[in-house]
């Protein structure tokens, strides 16, 4: 069975970001990128999936400018047969990347796609569903466990209150949350060997959809700072201070 | 305008924050009509009709339902899409999960997690883990949305809606419930209680939790976690709070042996008062804390226990 995954190149996580002066986004220049934790967590479990012998092709997928082949050949490197870059300079909205997604899944015909729930730059947590929706699939977000059994996959998910377990029809949509696996790390002869596995090109305008932009981002600023406030000397007086000055307890 | 917003509940209870999603809801402004979309959920039902603001409450009460699968409610929601410009429903799991379904079914984009509201078409969201925020205008004729709660107030509830029965059973048939593993607790959710503490690294192990369990109790409080306690095998992920899990804003928010990670602040620091107990009195908790005690937590827990 062919696995899917597609990837998002972002900021480092260890980065914090700034917001441009003139408040129009934040600034990403000189910034170290990284593929999109919850997606690395995406690539390992396709890739646990073809060690064990369910998968048989891992495939991954990113769409943006030529910068984003950096984290397609990091998905290599991992453990992926071939990755595909779907190029567009556009920041898109999540409803048009799951469209592009869509004609990668009509043509390729993955049993199961897997993707992170969320990319930590737009924190949107959308796409999965959205591709779930366009190709008729069902849906286990937030997966904290991913089991196939036969024409199903059992996907425990975390869920506000605990776990919840569905069974999905295959083929299904797949949304990594963090406990789901730990990535390993690429190995430097891996690296080297996935320079030569295929990465195929494709402008986004060849697929014929309309990307015309759902949404206008009209300003960015940083959030409100919050101030340091006092150290206490002991347990007494922040008693004394909770219920007399902030008055949050009785 | 029409608003639609999507009820979160149990089947036995109606969640507390789809009253901050009716309070975003009025922001926007228009008539509200409620959904409640669960199997034997009559409790719901009543409570919902009290919520203040609200003509309406649909109510589809089916077994295709009970576990609000989001391929059968997507389906009912985008049947009924169609008399109304905005859909919300709250950022929790559930609607987390459904959502960007219903608006991808509609052809429309979702705006994610907003905490406030400019106007009918532009809305306010935290992007980078909360490190910026975004102001974000809708091209779209309808709008799909979901609400971070701790941007807007409850709404009362001493409303008088009328009830609709929907007929229409949407099961699309390709997904089914196993079984759920839920944290059964005495003690308020995280994300209705006023009062949170919270345990991290500092705690070393599950069973040093239970030292916030006397202080829990004596404040009603919940008790939650950070992401390097849960990652550690302390505790559950479900008392995550962090950008990873729960995002809250308590009335208190205590932070025992927390060092104050990007990802914890981005879940907690919209709380009105922040208390942080550390013995490195350079952890960066203590920039965002109110009054910070620097003590060793072993120290500290049982004589506010005891002073409380």
């Amino acid at each position: 069975m062919k696995v899917l995954v597609p990837i998002k190149r972002v900021i480092d996580y260890n980065v914090k970001v700034r917001v441009k002066p003139d408040h129009s986004n934040v600034d990403l220049a000189n910034t170290k990128m990284a593929i999109n934790p919850f997606c690395e967590i995406a690539v390992e479990e396709a890739v646990r999936l073809k060690e064990a012998g369910i998968a048989t092709e891992v495939i991954a997928i990113s769409i943006g400018d030529k910068s984003c082949q950096e984290q397609l050949r990091t998905a290599l490197a991992l453990g992926a047969d071939r990755a595909i870059q779907i190029e567009t300079s556009e920041s898109l909205d999540a409803l048009n990347i799951a469209k592009l997604l869509q004609k990668v899944v009509e043509e390729e015909q993955p049993q199961l796609v897997i993707l992170g729930k969320q990319s930590i730059d737009s924190d949107n947590n959308q796409t999965g569903q959205m591709l779930a929706a366009l190709t008729g699939m069902p849906q286990g977000t937030f997966a904290s466990v991913v089991k196939v059994e036969g024409e199903k996959v059992n996907v425990t998910r975390e869920v506000d209150g605990g776990l919840q377990t569905l069974a999905l029809n295959l083929p299904a949509i797949v949304t990594t949350d963090l406990r789901l696996n730990e990535p390993r790390y690429a190995s430097l002869p891996n690296i080297m060997k996935a320079k030569r596995k295929p990465l195929v090109v494709r402008p986004a305008a060849d697929f014929g959809i309309d990307l015309s932009p759902r949404t206008k981002l009209l300003k960015v600023t940083p959030p409100a700072e919050r101030k340091a406030g006092v150290i206490v000397e002991s347990i007494d007086e922040l008693v004394e201070k909770l219920k007399n000055e902030a008055k949050v307890i009785s | 305008m029409s608003i639609l917003v999507i009820v979160e509940h149990d089947n036995s209870s109606l969640k507390a924050e789809t009253l901050k999603t009716v309070g975003a809801a009025q922001k926007i402004g228009g008539d509200i009509t409620l959904l409640v979309a669960g199997f034997n959920c009559q409790n719901v039902v009543d409570a919902a009709v009290k919520v203040n603001g609200v003509s309406k409450v649909l109510v589809a009460d089916n077994a295709v339902y009970e576990h609000q699968l989001a391929e059968n409610v997507s389906l009912l929601v985008t049947g009924l899409a169609s008399d109304y410009e905005h859909i919300l429903a709250t950022a929790l799991t559930t609607g987390k999960n459904f959502m960007p379904r219903v608006a991808a079914l509609l052809d429309v984009a979702q705006i994610s997690d907003i905490i406030d509201v400019e106007s009918s078409d532009t809305f306010v969201r935290p992007i980078y883990a909360g490190n910026a925020i975004a102001t974000v205008q809708s091209l779209d004729s309808k709008k799909v949305i979901t609400v971070r709660t701790t941007g807007f107030d409850a709404v009362a509830t001493d409303g008088n809606a009328e009830v609709v029965t929907l007929d229409t059973v949407t099961d699309a048939g390709i997904s089914s419930h196993v079984n759920d593993e839920f944290t059964v607790s005495e003690r308020p959710d995280l994300g209705a209680a006023t009062v949170i503490i919270s345990g991290g690294r500092g705690m070393q192990n599950g069973e040093n939790f239970k030292l916030l369990d006397g202080i829990a109790d004596k404040l009603g409080a919940a008790i939650g976690a950070s992401r390097a306690a849960v990652d550690a095998g302390f505790v559950p992920n479900d008392m995550q709070v962090g950008q990873t899990g729960k995002i809250v804003a308590p009335d208190l928010y205590i932070a025992v042996g927390i060092s104050g990670a990007i990802q914890h602040l981005a879940g907690m620091k919209d709380s009105k008062v922040i208390v942080a107990i550390n013995k490195d009195p350079e952890a960066p908790i203590f920039q965002v804390a109110d009054y910070g005690i620097v003590a060793d937590l072993f120290d500290a827990l049982p004589e506010l226990e005891s002073k409380l």
